[in-house]
């Protein structure tokens, strides 16, 4: 398979725009509009010049055979700029290695673009199968009138319409010109292809742009370039909410290279995508601007967050989650049962702030043009975002334009982890542009990357638990407290929205007839964001913890308890429980706890769990599941803890469920890449602010598992499903942590209840 | 104007104070690229190239510095994508987001001509490049095969 990449080739700013897209197209090439939104129905879509087409198609074929697919979800290292495609041309009945793959700007025409979530497969699959089905049925009809049979006579093979009742074959190319004078046809006269004839999907394949990373072609955000563009680096409020009193760009200005020095306005009301604001530097070089940026002598108004201290912050948030909170999922009475039990247990965990650190920093080039009245007439942004849409909606907020005229294009993302699906750095170039009359790129440097985050919230979780003789609970009182994503989008906002709650909380999977699950509030003192797997990390790490806690109180094995502990095989009822099941159907994706007990019993079997009691001291086997992202994951952790207390991971055992899988190798990939942002979550994951501003401020203060203290193996196992495709890239993170921190119990008997590990001496004699 | 020898090509170099990283040379007045920033301290490694064949954090190199020595960045570890270690980066599906592996693999190349067959206890020593997708696992696997086809 070939892969076109001048959608995000370096070289040249126009030939984003999607004329340049169009026109690249060779002319009579039969384009399918993209049926690719939800209920979207396709319409006179076929025509015989591409001069006359939008950029919302999304499979094209020219008459020399050329299939050209549009992916209009972001790369950030999942590789689903090939495993869509990839459905789409199974259904085609496409010849791979005549596939051509381009990156689509943000329209909303071509649905969710938010690569976000876990949610590309399960959002697509079906869609990107009819996209394919649609233009193979057209191709066999076209083929049928051309030969003048019936079109059930005409079947796709590899690139070629072939007819049964003889030995008439036709490439794909040689049927475009007939086939573009065909009516679209409608979805109910599709026929999708069944399992067994499946080509791509569920086989590997080279991602598309695996030639371009090994040779340093791939192009990110940090390497998008515009004709005549300036480089910005931009000092920013310590502060969340400060703005700048005043500052002096004397010394800036004599930086060699350094052209222009620009205040740039701070968010007004809730901080939403908008710029922090600041001071930026625009050179000739990045760094340039970067000792520009150095020289400025800045006096800020460091703003009502100015006293904000983690250390004080976290003592509230315990207190508030020893008081009675906002019940969100109630059985039975557990406050009456814990009152009245003989036996109770409870604990108190958590978690601090988290930096998301992508590897790649935000970066983003903007060209804004305006008229002589100052007017924005055009606005093109190119940039690794997660999320173009919200790019196009926050720069048009900004710019004063409809979204859809703002024009933003994706570059391949050096990670993101939920970071660069908010846009703010987007809109710091185009309001630099703006002002510049010229291309700007923004870069932020690793020290504004992890100062200046939508950070993961600091959270506190207490639990309570009465048991029973045999030592199985009750009555399960659980209560989380921290700063909600929604603080980001509203100054009210104060208290865990219930699709947060959702995350680990809420959603508990273990038959239990008393519970109360509950939130308490907190306020927001900086930007909270969502980070890979988003509230699972504290509440999962604290369900976890607590079950295996309960376990060892009841002398039980942690893996038995565990099991009992689920239940019987159901399906949890969700209209009960409340719970959105993230939009998806119950029909569709229950909540099945044999499945989750399937992950975790074939997790046990692959580590030989009967082990775990036998180990010597320093030596531990930890044991958890988790449900997330519709998704079934069960984790055993093997810790070696010398005397010394340092701590090693020989091996990591994950079996996951997720339903039907498209790309069986790049899924193992985001398990084991999982696995490792788990090991540095549970290491070292510790942001901490004082006086407002964020303590740590690159990789040697905000630590990251390296080779060397991460799992040195990672068994991974995928379950055999024919159920819908279900998330991968978060639903391998939850159980991670809490299987390893009671790896860590039964090497060492020290029960961590504060993350990170880095706070704690786990040494022993 | 200062001189500066880049994968076999003498470049002149406009404009561009002595104290600037070599890392900004490479990507933003010679284009190259395929050297990434990740941290500007020497923490991440993501910004690995070769200097007279031995591996260097270009984000900590000083333009002046360098004077007549060789700079070598992934542009020209091969000319055709196949030195050895690309080669098992390519067989292993090595990269997830890809953005860090151009160093792992400049410093894995330049590991390779010291220590012909490494223990994994000498892959995690010298290999202290950050990852963030966590393709850790992988990257063992694939410098094991390039020793290998190296030593052949």
């Amino acid at each position: 398979m070939s892969n076109i990449s001048e959608c995000v080739s370096p070289s040249a700013g126009n030939q984003f725009s999607r004329r340049g897209f169009l026109a690249s197209l060779s002319a009579g090439s039969l384009v399918l509009m993209g049926r690719v939104a939800n209920g979207t129905v396709l319409t006179s879509a076929v025509a015989a010049t591409v001069d006359s087409f939008e950029p919302d198609f999304f499979v094209s074929i020219s008459p020399d055979g050329l299939v050209t697919l549009l992916a209009h979800r972001s790369e950030m290292g999942t590789g689903i700029r090939t495993a869509l495609p990839r459905i789409v041309a199974d259904e085609l009945e496409a010849d791979w290695e005549r596939v051509v793959i381009r990156q689509a700007p943000g329209d909303k025409r071509l649905g969710d673009q938010n690569t976000d979530g876990s949610n590309s497969v399960r959002f697509f699959f079906k869609r990107m199968r009819i996209a394919g089905a649609t233009a193979r049925t057209m191709l066999e009809r076209a083929a049928a009138k051309n030969w003048g049979v019936s079109a059930a006579e005409c079947y796709a093979d590899n690139h070629q319409i072939k007819h049964k009742g003889s030995d008439r074959v036709a490439g794909f190319g040689d049927l475009v010109e007939t086939a573009t004078t065909l009516e679209i046809p409608k979805e109910e006269e599709l026929k999708l292809k069944s399992r067994d004839q499946w080509r791509y999907i569920g086989k590997d394949a080279q991602i598309t742009d695996l030639e371009d990373m090994v040779t340093g072609k791939a192009i990110y955000g940090i390497d998008a370039r515009m004709d005549n563009q300036l480089f910005a680096v931009i000092a920013r409020p310590p502060v969340v909410g400060g703005t700048v009193k005043s500052f002096d760009a004397t010394a800036a200005r004599k930086i060699p290279g350094v052209m222009e020095v620009v205040e740039i306005p701070r968010f007004q009301g809730a901080p939403l995508f908008q710029p922090l604001g600041g001071v930026a530097v625009c050179a000739t070089s990045t760094w340039a601007a970067w000792k520009g940026r150095d020289a400025l002598k800045i006096e800020w108004d460091l703003g009502d967050n100015q006293h904000y201290d983690t250390e004080s912050f976290a003592k509230e948030l315990a207190e508030t989650a020893k008081k009675p909170g906002q019940v969100l999922r109630a059985e039975g009475d557990a406050a009456a049962v814990i009152a009245s039990s003989k036996r109770v247990i409870k604990a108190d965990y958590s978690v601090p702030h988290l930096s998301h650190a992508p590897m790649e920093t935000p970066c983003a080039v903007a060209d804004v043009t305006t008229d002589a009245a100052g007017k924005v007439t055009a606005c093109h942004v190119l940039a690794a975002t997660q999320n173009p849409q919200a790019a196009q909606e926050a720069v048009g907020a900004a710019m004063g334009m409809a979204p859809a005229d703002v024009l933003v294009n994706v570059t391949l993302l050096g990670s993101g982890f939920g970071r660069k699906s908010k846009p703010d750095y987007c809109v710091e170039a185009a309001m630099l542009s703006r002002q510049l009359k010229r291309p700007v790129h923004v870069t932020w440097t690793r020290e504004d990357d992890i100062q200046h985050d939508y950070f993961h919230a600091i959270s506190a979780i207490h639990c309570e638990a009465a048991l029973d003789e045999k030592g199985m609970p009750t009555a399960w009182l659980q209560r989380a407290v921290y700063p909600t994503i929604g603080s980001t989008f509203s100054l009210d906002a104060s208290s865990p929205a219930t699709w947060e709650a959702e995350m680990g909380l809420t959603d508990l999977p273990y038959h239990v007839p008393n519970l109360s699950l509950e939130v308490g509030t907190a306020k927001s003192h900086v930007r909270i964001g969502w980070l890979r797997s988003v509230c699972h990390i504290q509440q999962n790490f604290s369900v976890g913890s607590f079950a295996d806690e309960l376990a060892h109180a009841a002398g039980r094995d942690p893996l038995e308890y565990l099991l009992a502990l689920l239940g019987d095989d159901r399906h949890i009822d969700l209209k009960a429980a409340k719970l959105g099941n993230r939009g998806a159907s119950p029909e569709e994706f229950p909540y099945d706890i044999g499945r989750l007990k399937n992950v975790l019993k074939r997790a046990a079997g692959l580590a030989d769990w009967s082990r775990a009691s036998k180990l010597p001291k320093g030596r531990g086997l930890g044991i958890a599941c988790c449900r997330s992202f519709l998704g079934y994951t069960g984790h055993v952790v093997e810790v070696e803890v010398a005397k010394d207390g340092t701590v090693h991971i020989p091996k990591v055992w994950v079996s996951l469920d997720a339903g039907t899988i498209v790309s069986p190798d790049r899924v193992v990939a985001q398990v084991e890449g999982a696995a490792i942002m788990g090991t540095t979550q549970t290491r070292y994951g510790k942001i901490t602010f004082k006086n407002g501003q964020a303590q740590q401020t690159n990789y040697d203060s905000y630590q990251v598992a390296k080779m060397s203290d991460s799992p040195r193996e990672i068994i991974v196992d995928v379950v055999p499903s024919t159920a819908p495709p279900a998330g991968v890239g978060e639903t391998g993170v939850p159980s991670f942590a809490p299987a390893f921190c009671n790896a860590i119990f039964a090497a060492t008997g020290k029960r961590i209840r504060n993350l990170p590990l880095a706070d704690h001496d786990l040494s022993w004699a | 104007m200062t001189k500066i020898k880049v994968n076999g090509t003498t470049h002149e170099v406009k404009d561009v104070p002595g104290d600037t990283p070599l890392l900004w040379v490479l990507r933003d007045s010679l284009g190259l690229t395929g050297t990434k920033y990740g941290c500007g301290v020497s923490e991440c490694g993501a910004c690995t190239v070769h200097l007279d064949g031995k591996a260097v954090q270009a984000c900590v190199t000083a333009l002046s510095e360098i004077g007549d020595s060789e700079v070598t960045t992934i542009e020209g570890l091969s000319t055709d994508g196949n030195h050895p270690v690309q080669k098992a980066w390519k067989q292993h599906n090595v990269p997830q987001c890809g953005y860090c592996q151009v160093g792992q693999m400049m410093m894995a190349a330049a590991m390779l001509k010291d220590i012909k067959a490494p223990t994994d206890q000498q892959i995690e020593t010298e290999m202290w490049n950050i990852c963030r997708c966590g393709t850790y696992p992988r990257i063992r696997e694939a410098i094991k095969t390039a020793a290998k086809e190296m030593s052949r």
